[in-house]
């Protein structure tokens, strides 16, 4: 017990401290460091708690994929070192720096409110229909409950994904000039007339082709 | 102090979700760190949910966290694709400098 709360203490400090790091790195990309460095301490919190699958999904998911797609944009649009200042406040006078202070502390002390003051029901507790079970693997279990009851919530989710990505290389599409690309339409609709030339030569002679 | 309970996640999850949102509030540099924010608050959300079905010892909010991670990969994926977009067309994404909205 008293090394599950140890290694709980140590697994939230860092993520707290790498989600500091994010938001006041100067340099993009050592924000999108720390942004991985969160992410995996989190998903050591899930598989800590019990929540093996959750846990090795968001490393496959976060640190392999969006951290990467982040890292990949940082770096193509060549904006990783910024100048000035970490909140630079030259548009406004800087007004917005107390006032986003104040409304996020003011969210802060209330979700500490909710959560201080609130105590779960014990009615609650195994109550609902889809417990989890001791005898099969978090994996295992998931699965069950994923593609029976969830089976029409999975398809959309993999429909949303199939539109990002549609989406995405639509955005990024740009048709650039003067390079060579196939025309399959030209391609297909050639007939032999004007793809074949008979031409009557002479013995002994060559002919000249592309006059 | 050394049994860890639901009011610990809690917690972690709430310091969390307020980082990002000061992030979102005081970021003057760029977007990418905004959507940087975002994916933290959904990070926070996301230990709400595993902690509440750990603790209930209901499934369901597992079920949810790997929908609200597919979500977040194409919110991302998107708002990636619209900020090079972005920056195609005028060369900038600092967050000072993006006001053809006039806001």
């Amino acid at each position: 017990m008293i090394a599950h709360s140890v290694f709980f203490y140590i697994f939230s400090l860092i993520a707290i401290v790498s989600a500091v790091m994010v938001t006041v790195s100067k340099n993009t990309v050592h924000s999108v460091f720390f942004l991985i460095l969160d992410f995996i301490s989190i998903s050591c919190l899930f598989i800590m708690i019990g929540a093996e699958f959750l846990g090795m999904i968001m490393l496959i998911v976060y640190v392999g994929a969006v951290a990467v797609l982040f890292l990949f944009v940082v770096m193509m649009l060549n904006v990783a070192e910024q100048k000035g200042q970490w909140f630079s406040s030259r548009w406004d006078g800087g007004t917005h720096i107390p006032v986003g202070l104040l409304v996020s502390l003011i969210i802060f002390f209330e979700l500490i409110i909710v959560i201080g003051g609130w105590k779960y029901k014990p009615d609650l507790l195994n109550s609902l229909s889809i417990n989890i079970s001791n005898e099969v693997t978090n994996t295992r279990s998931i699965g069950n409950v994923l593609y029976t009851d969830y089976i029409l919530l999975f398809q959309i989710s993999g429909m949303i994904l199939l539109v990002a990505m549609i989406g995405a290389i639509v955005l990024t599409y740009r048709e650039r000039a003067g390079v060579k690309r196939q025309s399959y339409v030209k391609q297909i609709s050639r007939e032999k007339d004007e793809g074949v030339d008979l031409v009557e030569t002479e013995r002994n002679k060559g002919v000249k082709i592309d006059v | 102090m050394f049994s860890i309970g639901l009011g610990h996640y809690l917690t972690l999850a709430a310091i969390i979700f307020t980082i990002g949102v000061v992030g979102i509030f005081l970021n003057r540099k760029n977007v990418i760190v905004i959507l940087m924010s975002i994916e933290l608050i959904l990070l926070a959300v996301n230990i709400n949910l595993v902690a509440f079905s750990i603790f209930i010892n209901d499934l369901s909010g597992q079920i949810f966290t790997l929908f609200i991670l597919t979500v977040a990969a194409a919110e991302a994926a998107i708002g990636l694709a619209i900020i090079v977009v972005y920056f195609r067309n005028s060369d900038t994404i600092r967050v000072e400098e993006i006001k053809n909205l006039k806001g």
